[in-house]
């Protein structure tokens, strides 16, 4: 194999992370709001838990994908947005659908192909949407979405909506194409557009290290000519005040950011991954970090809650929970016959006088 | 008085700009569409009329714009995406296969898009401005795929594509756009998506094509008169979905078919046209369905190369009087 030549240079494990502190970032979110956020990272992680349960017991129909580690991106990100702007999430943003007022048993029965599922059963997992809450659904293949949320960016400009379109990218897929294509063609008209890069260190097993040769994706932005911010991404703090930003400049005419979230992946890539190539050494740098047990320390630090407060939080979504896993249960699967069905929209676009 | 006649061209030109007058949410996304008008002209004028904000110039990046079409048209305006030369459609595949197609099947939102452009060859544009990429799109659920071959089509499907719910391609064929001159229809009738048309009644044999190539049916079936072999000629206009029923009429009626396309041979829509009829209407035939199509090799540059390539008149009396003979 000589003749082939020397390796380029060996597959780096080490994943470049942002210095991350204990102390979160200043805000002025009152107690209650920011009781919210803690409400809304449990949620997404205890729903997980459950679809974990869920999918052991074989009723889970295809994969699942998790985010612990990366509520607070989620989380955080989709709470800056005001009620007339649109989200693409992407399959590791549960959270952020928790917050546009997605329901538990809508992502359950959609992970078990139920009937009742948003999609009755066509699609799976995080995969639906619905413009009433401002949610696209996404595709698997990763960048599309970008250019598609600067559609909807356009088209709410056009519209006079005021709104601001936001979505998310991997490291992973900051690779692809239309990564490139969406961010120019967005900065190219001005359009009201915020994407946050969840750089969470590795692509289903491939390391940033080979996806990029910079260490930070908020570099990118500046070939685009739009500003480009890193945040300490298990800090909600932090992903809410950046997004808060740029989703403010977007809505008052200043066009496209980048947020790069610095992040962790603590599971797999999916259920079935049990990450053996990610060194140890790493998932035990990121654990004290968890953003969720530093926002309780947070919390419970500054006065803003007492162990009580939380446990009583934790019981709520709990009990919810039991509800909303029952009632997923009971949805049947869907009738054969839907498979045929809806591949068109047959009704007439209307005409405006 | 007879109504003024207007090219093919014209007629496309007149659909964009009939439709954007009627309702605002029409706009356009395009490269060089604004102060340039277009490579072929087709949207001369339009940023005049229209400003800027309609008519959308954009960088180099057809899946960035056919993207951002998808997403503007789910918020609910109708966009249109030219590409400059059809060819250039596959660099946005994926969007429109998997992003715009199945969209409204996998979580019900729809997505009233056009991405129109011009097709086919026989103008020397050598392998990468003469494609006629149907049958790529052919085989995916949720697209309606138009390439009309007159002037009152290329005028009321496009005004049909622009109001239809769903992802529209729209394949003009440029061979026409200037030699192709005719009568634009009066009224407001719109040509239905679906629908074939028959281009010409005969009893002898069907001949089954559309676009340019339905004027080379024409041209052999007048040539066809004088050895009394009477061809009839369906026009299928839409592509996807297919007008099934007009095509086993005519199947029944004549028992020979050609089905007669632009496109290299091999997972052709002629391949998919001539399997519905062994399928469906193999006991009404005399004789094989044959396509009559371009060979399985890029679309070649030389005028005798692209001659060799293209299916045409000569060919397809040959191949008519073989078949009738069978």
């Amino acid at each position: 194999m000589a003749k082939l030549g020397k390796d380029w240079g060996p597959l780096h494990p080490k994943v470049e992370t942002a210095e991350t502190t204990e102390k979160l970032a200043k805000t002025e979110l009152p107690r209650e709001r920011q009781l919210e956020l803690y409400s809304y990272m449990k949620l997404n992680r205890m729903v997980e838990e459950r679809l974990g349960n869920l999918y052991r017991q074989g009723k889970v129909v295809g994969g699942l994908y998790a985010s612990r580690g990366q509520e607070a991106t989620s989380v955080g990100s989709a709470y800056a947005l005001a009620p007339q702007d649109v989200m693409g999430p992407l399959i590791r943003n549960l959270g952020a659908m928790l917050v546009r007022g997605v329901k538990p048993r809508e992502v359950m029965m959609q992970y078990m192909a139920k009937s009742d599922s948003p999609t009755g059963g066509k699609d799976g997992n995080t995969h639906f949407g619905d413009l009433k809450r401002g949610l696209v659904a996404p595709i698997s293949m990763l960048g599309a979405v970008i250019p598609v949320m600067a559609g909807v960016a356009l088209a709410g400009r056009m519209q006079g909506k005021n709104l601001v379109a936001l979505t998310f990218i991997g490291d992973g897929g900051t690779s692809t194409g239309d990564f490139h294509e969406g961010l120019n063609l967005a900065a190219v008209l001005g359009v009201p557009f915020v994407l946050i890069a969840e750089h969470n260190g590795w692509a289903y097993s491939t390391p940033t290290s080979r996806q990029m040769k910079i260490k930070n994706i908020a570099t990118r932005a500046a070939a685009y000519g739009i500003p480009g911010e890193i945040v300490d991404g298990n800090d909600v703090l932090a992903v809410y005040e950046a997004t808060k930003r740029a989703v403010e400049r977007a809505r008052s005419g200043g066009g496209p950011s980048l947020i790069e979230s610095k992040t962790f992946r603590m599971k797999g890539h999916a259920e079935h991954d049990d990450a053996g190539y990610v060194p140890k050494e790493q998932f035990e740098e990121w654990r004290p970090k968890d953003p969720i047990e530093r926002f309780e320390r947070h919390l419970l630090g500054g006065g803003l809650a007492k162990e009580e407060d939380l446990k009583e939080i934790v019981a709520k979504i709990d009990a919810q929970l039991n509800e909303e896993v029952d009632f997923a249960l009971a949805s049947p699967m869907p009738p054969p016959e839907r498979a045929f069905e809806g591949v068109y929209e047959t009704s007439e676009t209307e005409v405006s006088a | 008085m007879a109504a003024e006649t207007v090219t093919y061209l014209e007629a496309i030109r007149q659909a964009l700009w009939d439709e954007m007058e009627k309702d605002e949410r029409v706009f356009m996304l395009g490269q060089d569409i604004g102060t340039y008008g277009g490579a072929f002209r087709v949207t001369a004028g339009f940023l005049d009329r229209f400003g800027p904000v309609r008519i959308v110039d954009t960088p180099i990046s057809e899946s960035a714009m056919i993207g951002c079409a998808i997403g503007a048209a789910m918020m609910g305006m109708l966009p249109v995406v030219e590409m400059q030369f059809i060819d250039f459609i596959s660099c946005a595949f994926n969007q429109i296969i998997n992003f715009a197609a199945p969209n409204h099947y996998r979580w019900g939102q729809k997505v009233p898009l056009v991405v129109r452009g011009p097709a086919g060859g026989n103008v020397h544009g050598s392998a990468y401005h003469s494609q006629n990429p149907e049958s790529y799109f052919q085989h995916t659920p949720g697209l309606k795929i138009l390439a009309p071959g007159t002037v009152a089509d290329a005028y009321g499907l496009l005004r049909s594509a622009i109001r239809d719910p769903n992802p529209v391609l729209y394949f003009e064929h440029k061979y026409l756009y200037r030699r192709l001159k005719d009568e634009l229809p009066a009224g407001d009738e719109l040509v239905p998506i679906g629908k074939a048309r028959l281009a010409r009644e005969g009893r002898d044999l069907s001949v089954i094509t559309y676009g340019a190539m339905l004027h080379v049916a024409l041209e052999a079936a007048g040539r066809l008169e004088g050895d009394g072999i009477d061809l009839e000629v369906l026009d299928l206009r839409t592509l996807k979905p297919l007008d099934q029923e007009a095509i086993l009429a005519t199947v029944r009626k004549t028992s020979r078919v050609i089905v007669l396309t632009e496109e290299q041979i091999t997972g052709s829509v002629a391949g998919e046209v001539a399997a519905r009829i062994g399928q469906h209407a193999f006991e009404w035939l005399d004789g094989p369905v044959h396509r009559l199509c371009c060979p399985d090799t890029p679309v070649p540059y030389s005028p005798t190369l692209e001659e060799a390539y293209l299916p045409n008149v000569d060919k397809l009396v040959a191949k008519v009087r073989e078949l009738s003979a069978y």
